[in-house]
């Protein structure tokens, strides 16, 4: 039951990973990449993981492809770009063997270290102890005791980052007249009604 | 030993996310529109995170699922950043693609 929950999680992130690098449509990659998220919740679940599941599928699932998707559409590439043209010929099988050598390096050093994995493999203890919520339990504790500096820190960056995309998605204002002169007719027009 | 009595180890998790990690690198490498770019930034950072997980659980040590919370969160600041940035540029010129930003001028 295990090898099949793997094998299929493994299948779904594969093909969404492909279609992500494959599909010339930017919509039809965000979607790939939402196979592909759901799969590696899927194997959260698998792994004991399951707070992290669920933050998977709401943040990466539901904020940030939505985010994807309403970037492409609001600034209007949602139009194929033609993958049949190399801009620079040697570039793809470069990246090809970059990436081939890439997985082989890394599935040789797993495969190499996998005794010493084996004999330390003990597992979370979730089902044992605690009940259905011993995971979420465990998280809490450690994130509010050994890592609570580095949690406030984390809430100091998420409003630096709101503010500053704030800053640099603003429109241009109508003081600098200067500083806008190289900007399309068109855009200018579209502030101005603002 | 039947098929059914075969239970994915820690390692098979590992090898998983070494492949997803290197999809997501040749993805960066191929593509050129930004957005699919970042895409595939993302692709890679869901393998590291598949992997401290698989880590977690083989060790014992929550504090791996710790770690994929806080990178989550960065992540999500990451992406709210990288799109703005996205945004400004191609307001500024339209169909832009990574060649013809090779140039840092606006």
């Amino acid at each position: 039951m295990e090898l099949f929950v793997f094998v299929c999680a493994a299948v779904m992130i594969i093909a969404g990973a492909i279609g992500v690098i494959v599909r010339s449509h930017p919509v039809h990659a965000a979607l790939s990449l939402i196979l592909t998220l759901f799969g590696v919740a899927v194997l959260f679940v698998a792994q004991n993981a399951h707070f992290l599941a669920a933050v998977q599928v709401i943040v990466y699932a539901g904020a940030i492809v939505v985010l994807f998707l309403f970037v492409i559409m609001l600034l209007g590439v949602d139009r194929a770009e033609s993958l049949r043209v190399d801009p620079t010929t040697v570039q793809r099988p470069l990246a090809v063997i970059v990436g081939v050598g890439l997985a082989g390096l890394l599935c040789a050093s797993i495969i190499q270290g996998r005794k010493v994995l084996r004999e330390r493999a003990q597992g979370i203890d979730t089902i044992g102890t605690g009940g259905h919520d011993a995971n979420i339990k465990q998280l809490a504790v450690s994130l509010f005791s050994n890592y609570v500096f580095a949690f406030e820190l984390t809430s100091v960056l998420l409003v630096i980052a709101v503010v500053g995309t704030v800053l640099l998605a603003r429109r241009p204002g109508k003081t600098g007249s200067n500083s806008n002169a190289d900007v399309p007719e068109a855009e200018r027009k579209k502030a101005g009604v603002k | 030993m039947t098929v059914a009595a075969v239970t994915p180890t820690a390692t098979w998790y590992l090898l998983l996310a070494a492949v997803l990690f290197s999809l997501g690198a040749v993805g960066v490498l191929v593509r050129r529109n930004p957005l699919v770019m970042f895409m595939c930034i993302e692709l890679m950072l869901n393998a590291v995170n598949l992997s401290f997980v698989a880590m977690a659980n083989a060790l014992g040590d929550i504090g791996g699922q710790t770690t994929v919370f806080f990178v989550m969160v960065v992540a999500a600041a990451e992406v709210v950043v990288g799109l703005g940035i996205i945004v400004s540029i191609l307001r500024r010129r339209p169909n832009a693609t990574a060649d013809d930003l090779a140039e840092l001028k606006g």
